[in-house]
């Protein structure tokens, strides 16, 4: 099953290949991972969405707890959560595909954020499923370049992850 | 005070207590070890390779209890250690390793003896730390100790630059430290401990599995104690050895892979499993599918939250420090309203004294040829089973944990995690030097001990007067005991062709060399060697060349699924 799980980690080099090490290591699944620092800028936030039984996902928990580097780890799934990821797409943008695109993209609240006489560039944001959706939705062969940022996640309400 | 990096570097390891420090020196530690040269109160052992170092330092920590502490140069300095840092990590041993670095602008530019220590060391340390400001020095020293020491132990590597071990700064040690990244439970859950004394409590057909963790937690005395006031049958792991007393009629011996019939089959027929800071690796349990059995409830003590339910999931998890659990189980037991059901532990111990009937440890000895369990045997006797025995890996590690029975923890040094082949002569060095006055062995074959020989320099140099029991069969046994049971005798590259007169090598280091070909010289050469009691002796047993280790579980084969003698093949 897919896991996001949001880390507090010091802000120090190498604190990231330790967590990327320690995925590699043990053979376990990294679907994307983000990481910036946090308005304390001594630590990091990290999502990384991964997958695996429970048992794998226990121990992924675990491992990454033990990692000394690592202050917090909190699986999202364990409660209610709200998921975004940012994407930028370049299109082929020509004839009577440039309305279709626009429309599209209005659609899926995607903003048009640069144009030149043959592409659009898009902005898009939401959770993994709408991104996905809106690729699905134009032809793929107009598609020329995605960026996606992997998934940022956060729990709903009053609960936070603090040090 | 104002000091040098290096100075620093030296101060805190005062600071901290350590008495040895073993280290080979090179371009990037320079200035550490000029700092070195200008004190007297941290001794410098310098082996020949950085391997031995790490292995001589580790050995001490296993003795001792104390953290051991390695000085390498940047470079091949580091990468001679991987191997020693690594062994220490998979057995969980206290330990700091100070490497030199390039100095800091010459980092990432391909320099003359540059590695990127830090991240070749990530998979294998508990944590490493790069200096880059001599400021911080000091509290990282602090720090890796800290870590190193608490939750469960490990290598701490603190690679400083060159230049960082010039920088001159105000030095003070810190007294405390606190890192919000880093809280190791200590301890266990009451409410858990509580329901596991429960459970202990009912058991009809109990077990007690102890492993290395006991030992590193301190925490043997206490598994004695619980052991011996319930009356369970108690087996230790290869980690675990002198653990729980081998002499004791409750021990069944040695669990796992080349463990006793007993304890594997009373681990699979119990109705409640008490594992006592053991992991249940694959050497231990063999394949976990066949290991499950339905009913059978499963109590882990661990300090380590990632060791419980890894690879077994467990019924009542009990994350803590050892001691302090066993310490209060103790205390719940002795107050228990519900006594040990003494007729069903009784037809369990009826059971498993039929089991033992077995006898899975009986040899043919032989008046031809040398048995290398006879060796082992005779080891014990004339030590009077309280040496200090170090290992390097294969069948005669094997039988040194079979045979030799340890009684106290701390007497049974060996590289269980890693395998590490090399590790036993180093070793023997490190206990020697932490225990003088004790009789140290080191157990090996022709192979192992051709991978760390060089050491037998470092032996003469510091007059640690070790054993050498080379038990050679002119083959890398283990190997060619898996080749003859798994791969049709075909026996690929694991003949020891033109090894070298071992009695000569010796003596060229300055020691003593024998050769013993005949069983009945057993005896009296060992007694001859042990009486040298101020000079190594490498005793080269010539021994039985197609000598298994019985029994055996196959790698993937279900810890029941026991090979015990040549009649089973």
């Amino acid at each position: 099953m897919r896991h996001i799980l949001s880390l507090l980690l010091e802000n120090e080099s190498g604190a990231l290949s330790r967590v990327a090490g320690l995925f590699s290591a043990r053979g376990y699944n990294i679907e994307a991972l983000s990481v910036a620092p946090t308005e304390d800028p001594t630590l990091s936030r990290m999502t990384i969405v991964t997958s695996g039984s429970d048992d794998v996902i226990e121990q992924i928990t675990k491992q990454l707890n033990k990692l000394i580097d690592v202050v917090k780890v909190f699986d999202l799934n364990e409660g209610r959560y709200i998921e975004r990821e940012l994407m930028l797409v370049k299109v082929r943008a020509e004839g009577a595909d440039r309305e279709e695109i626009k429309r599209t993209a209005d659609i899926f609240r995607g903003r048009v954020i640069d144009v030149t006489d043959r592409t659009y560039t898009i902005e898009l944001t939401g959770p993994r499923d709408k991104l996905d959706a809106f690729l699905e939705a134009i032809d793929n062969s107009l598609i020329l370049e995605t960026v996606r940022t992997g998934a940022s996640g956060i729990g709903r309400g009053e609960w936070i992850l603090k040090v | 005070m104002r000091l040098t990096g290096a100075e620093i570097a030296i101060q805190c390891l005062v600071e901290e207590g350590v008495p040895y420090v073993f280290g080979y020196p090179g371009g990037a530690v320079l200035h550490i070890y000029d700092a070195l040269f200008n004190q007297d109160k941290l001794r410098h052992i310098l082996v020949r390779h950085e391997q031995a170092a790490l292995h001589a330092a580790d050995a001490y920590a296993r003795a001792t209890g104390k953290p051991g502490v390695a000085l390498v140069t940047s470079g091949p300095g580091v990468t001679n250690a991987i191997t020693g840092i690594a062994t220490a990590y998979m057995d969980s041993i206290p330990m700091v390793i100070i490497s030199g670095q390039v100095p800091t602008p010459a980092i990432g530019l391909d320099t003359f003896q540059e590695v990127d220590t830090v991240g070749i060391t990530r998979p294998c340390v508990k944590h490493n730390f790069l200096v880059k400001n001599v400021d911080d020095l000091a509290s990282t020293m602090k720090k890796a100790f800290y870590v190193a020491t608490s939750g469960r132990p490990g290598p701490v590597l603190v690679d400083i630059p060159k230049d960082i071990s010039q920088h001159i700064t105000e030095y003070s040690y810190p007294k405390t430290v606190s890192m919000r990244s880093y809280n190791p439970v200590i301890k266990g859950h009451s409410g858990q401990i509580k329901k596991a004394v429960q459970m202990l409590m009912e058991a009809k057909r109990p077990m007690i599995y102890v492993g290395g963790g006991a030992i590193l937690g301190d925490a043997t005395q206490l598994v004695t104690k619980l052991v011996r006031d319930l009356g369970y049958p108690c087996t230790n792991t290869l980690m675990g050895l002198g653990a729980y007393p081998a002499t004791d009629p409750q021990f069944v011996g040695m669990l796992g892979m080349h463990g006793t019939y007993e304890a594997n089959l009373a681990m699979q027929h119990c109705d409640v499993l008490l594992a006592v800071g053991a992991r249940f690796d694959d050497r231990v349990i063999g394949n976990p599918q066949h290991f499950f059995v339905e009913g059978r409830r499963i109590i882990h003590i661990d300090i380590d939250p990632s060791s419980i339910s890894k690879r077994v999931r467990v019924d009542v998890p009990i994350v803590g420090n050892i001691a302090d659990v066993l310490n209060e189980m103790v205390k719940l037991v002795e107050e228990s309203p519900v006594a040990v059901d003494q007729l069903a532990l009784k037809q369990w111990w009826q059971q498993i004294n039929t089991w033992r009937e077995r006898q899975c440890l009986k040899y043919a000895n032989s008046t031809e040829v040398i048995k290398p369990q006879y060796v082992i045997e005779k080891l014990y006797e004339v030590t009077q089973g309280d040496a200090i025995i170090t290992s390097d890996v294969g069948q005669h590690q094997m039988w040194a944990a079979q045979y030799y029975k340890f009684d106290k923890p701390r007497r049974w040094l060996n590289s269980g995690g890693l395998g590490t082949m090399g590790f036993g002569l180093p070793a023997a060095m490190g206990a020697q030097l932490a225990f003088p006055d004790m009789t140290v062995a080191c157990v090996t074959g022709e192979a192992s001990i051709q991978m760390c020989i060089q050491e037998l320099s470092t032996c003469k140099q510091y007059h640690l007067p070790v054993k050498v029991v080379n038990l050679n069969n002119r083959y890398l046994g283990m190997v060619r005991q898996w080749q003859e049971i798994l791969h049709g005798n075909r026996y690929s590259e694991s003949y020891m062709d033109a090894l070298p007169d071992f009695v000569k090598l010796a003596e060229s280091y300055g020691h003593v060399g024998m050769r013993i070909e005949n069983p009945a010289d057993v005896e009296g050469a060992l007694k001859e060697a042990f009486a040298l009691k101020d000079r190594v002796v490498f005793l080269d047993f010539l021994t039985d060349q197609t000598e298994n280790v019985f029994p055996m579980v196959k790698a993937g084969a279900g810890l029941t699924e026991m090979l015990l003698g040549a009649e089973d093949l």
